[in-house]
């Protein structure tokens, strides 16, 4: 507030060296663009403390102000807050009223530098006169600009446009300081081993950690490190799961003890598992259990085959269940593979229903579905999905691409 | 990279929705246009300080690039894109489906607007009825089909024939006894230009091997559950049942088989093909249909529109 008004009590001493003749007319424009910017009151104070911040950027070494007034407004700005009588009257003063040549009267606060004080060339050149910040927005992008962190995280990678929606994260960053805050922690996280050019994605994916406490990340690192994990493959988890390290040691010791026992593991398997799908530990564990449900109960597996699914294809814990279900009716029921035959090629889980549909039935047109391992020209389910088209149509179903692609079409 | 403008026709595979597929190549063709290379980002000149001579700082105006400006900032730089879709197919039909891309809207009101036949490939099966005439439904009855010969049912297909073809005729508000109307039959343009109930231009068996059959139909305003019931109504006729296993559309309009793009040719380059080969068919019928309307004198086209593609 109080810089705002020494901002435009600048406006003014620059008007002062202008053309007497634009006088009038320009204190009438300055003085509604002031007029409206203090019509915005902060509604939170970090939002204005943020902005005192930004503006101190702007003033260190570019200008030093006429009058002493920094300190004092500075260190109390809450104190220069006019009461929310003043603001309404603010708000209902008509702004013909400002032709009167009001604007000062209300401002009693205003440094002593009047308008018409002389002041000198070298004094006006260092004046910034800058239009004000917006107090809130919805978008990072009006204050990149302005502040110094913010533009170093840009050049790091971090993409603004998706930290900004997620919940308070926008905020956050406006309150943190690059050499302070953020610098340590990008050094952390080096240290635990993300790569350079990672480091970006990492915090747009989670731009939480900036706040956490370095302290506390590094108990973490050493509560992994204690359960036998590598530097490689902590670093590895680390970069696949950004939120690894939100959680709290009890959390992750509970949460590797859930897929312990609900699988029926040893550790040494469990830890496998956890490093090649680790957002396995930061997702919830509900729909585990639910998919774990589902193999068991609606698709007939045995115990000793879903540990045997789990660990070769980790991914179906978190697939979604109607897939799942859809998958498997196909596969079983209409192409007729048996539940241990899938259980050998758990990937068939992984892709797409559609892919799986149009192969199989071009292959039965042809007359070369053959899905049994016991009879010649037998095809493998995982030669059926994964290989691309055109590898697909040579190598298994023996036709071009184009008679493919006109199969497709009838169907 | 422009975002492309026009028809074009995909393939809609069955037992996905329209909508769906519309997404599907709205994300594909958002992420190309984003993975392009961007402008690059505008300059603006500030104001910094620098250390001047004998110690002390003073500014030195410098241009610096507007960092709001920037892609990781801003945001991608296509946000959605303006995707109409052409006649609809429901969820268990597939075939030719035409989507417009921006400006390609306007052509589809026109297209609209001609009321251009289109011709669906028919599969039935006798024996059994469901409560929503296809075979996924849930079996009303069983029904014997030893008795249907193939004479048998080109006999009612050529019934439902005659009885539509007295429809178009009166739908097309056309008087039969004048001059305008035999030439507009000679170039087979009658059909009706407004509202009217689903019309059958042309069906005929392509396939006859109990309990499976195929029908090609032409037809108008029609919508897939329609010909669905049209199937059910078939296996009434002959006195058994039928449901039907398929509905595939092999021409929309002046869009075919051969036009439409299937799922794995859903990228930028091939759409953008696929519009500017057919933007010249568009044009031509459009203005043919709508030109007639505005009274200006036919050109001399011959229209194709029974047993154009049936591949």
């Amino acid at each position: 507030m109080a810089v705002g008004v020494r901002q435009v009590s600048r406006w003014c001493c620059l008007l002062k060296t202008a053309r007497a003749a634009e006088f009038n007319r320009r204190l009438r424009s300055r003085s509604i663009t002031a007029q409206a910017c203090l019509a915005l009151r902060p509604s939170r104070n970090n939002t204005l403390l943020w902005r005192l911040q930004a503006y101190r950027h702007v003033f260190v070494g570019s200008c030093s102000p006429p009058d002493s007034a920094k300190d004092g407004s500075f260190s109390s700005p809450e104190s220069n807050l006019p009461s929310p009588v003043e603001k309404e009257q603010a708000k209902a003063k008509p702004l013909p009223d400002l032709n009167a040549g009001i604007p000062y009267e209300d401002w009693d606060d205003v440094p002593p530098s009047s308008a018409l004080e002389e002041i000198s060339e070298e004094e006006a050149v260092q004046i910034i006169a800058e239009p004000l910040l917006p107090l809130q927005s919805s978008t990072l992008q009006d204050y990149v600009d302005h502040s110094e962190t913010l533009a170093k995280l840009v050049h790091l990678g971090v993409d603004l446009s998706q930290v900004e929606k997620r919940q308070k994260a926008g905020q956050l960053l406006l309150t943190l300081d690059f050499e302070k805050d953020i610098k340590k922690i990008l050094l952390f996280l080096k240290d635990v081993g993300v790569e350079d050019n990672q480091l970006g994605t990492f915090l747009t994916k989670n731009p939480y950690i900036l706040a956490e406490d370095l302290e506390a990340l590094e108990t973490r690192v050493a509560y992994l490190k204690s359960k036998k994990f590598g530097k490689a493959e902590i670093a590895q988890m680390v970069s696949r799961a950004p939120y690894l390290l939100l959680f709290s040691v009890e959390r992750l010791d509970n949460r590797l003890g859930f897929f312990k026992n609900e699988l029926g593991f040893s550790v040494k398997k469990t830890k496998n598992l956890v490093i090649r799908l680790p957002r396995l530990l930061t997702g919830k564990l509900e729909p585990v259990k639910e998919n774990l449900q589902v193999c068991q109960l609606e698709l007939g597996f045995q115990r000793n085959e879903i540990q045997e699914i789990v660990f070769k294809t980790p991914k179906i814990l978190t697939a979604s269940r109607n897939k799942l279900k859809q998958t498997f009716d196909y596969l079983h029921n209409i192409m007729g593979i048996p539940h241990h035959m899938l259980t050998r090629f758990p990937q068939v889980f992984n892709s797409r229903l559609l892919r799986i549909k149009e192969r199989h039935m071009f292959l039965t047109f042809l007359g070369r579905a053959q899905y049994d391992p016991a009879q010649p020209s037998y095809i493998s389910l995982d030669q059926l999905v994964s290989l691309p088209d055109e590898v697909f149509c040579t190598e298994i179903a023996k036709a071009s691409i184009q008679d493919f692609e006109k199969f497709l079409k009838t169907l | 990279m422009a975002v492309p403008a026009g028809l074009f026709a995909v393939y809609k595979p069955a037992g996905v929705a329209w909508t769906r597929v519309r997404a599907a190549l709205e994300t594909r063709l958002l992420s190309e246009l984003n993975a392009g290379p961007g402008r690059p980002l505008p300059q603006r000149v500030r104001f910094l300080p620098a250390p001047g001579r004998d110690g002390t700082t003073e500014l030195v105006p410098t241009m610096v690039p507007v960092l709001a400006q920037h892609p990781l900032v801003r945001g991608p730089r296509f946000r959605r894109l303006k995707m109409g879709a052409g006649h609809r197919l429901d969820v268990k039909a597939s075939g030719v489906f035409v989507l417009g891309i921006g400006e390609g809207n306007k052509l589809l009101t026109d297209l609209y607007n001609c009321h251009l036949s289109r011709a669906y490939t028919v599969g039935g099966l006798f024996g059994k009825a469901t409560d929503d005439f296809s075979d996924t439904g849930k079996l009303v009855e069983k029904t014997t089909f030893d008795h249907i010969t193939r004479e048998k049912l080109e006999r009612i297909l050529a019934v439902i024939q005659g009885a539509n073809h007295k429809a178009l005729l009166m739908y097309s508000n056309i008087d039969m006894k004048t001059q305008e109307a035999y030439e507009l039959a000679v170039k087979g343009l009658i059909r009706p230009m407004g509202k009217s109930p689903p019309i059958i231009t042309a069906v005929r068996c392509l396939q006859f091997a109990p309990p499976e059959f195929q029908l090609e139909i032409h037809c108008l305003h029609e919508t897939q559950q329609y010909l669905r019931k049209m199937v059910h109504e078939i296996g009434l006729e002959l006195k058994s049942s039928a449901v039907c296993t398929q509905v595939r559309r092999t021409r929309d309009g002046v869009f075919t088989l051969d036009d439409a793009l299937l799922r794995s040719q859903w990228n930028l380059q091939n759409i953008c093909n696929a519009i500017w080969s057919c933007q010249f068919k568009v044009q031509a019928e459009i203005e043919r249909t709508l030109g007639h309307e505005d009274g200006s004198d036919l050109p001399q086209l011959d229209v194709g529109t029974a047993g154009a593609a049936d591949s």
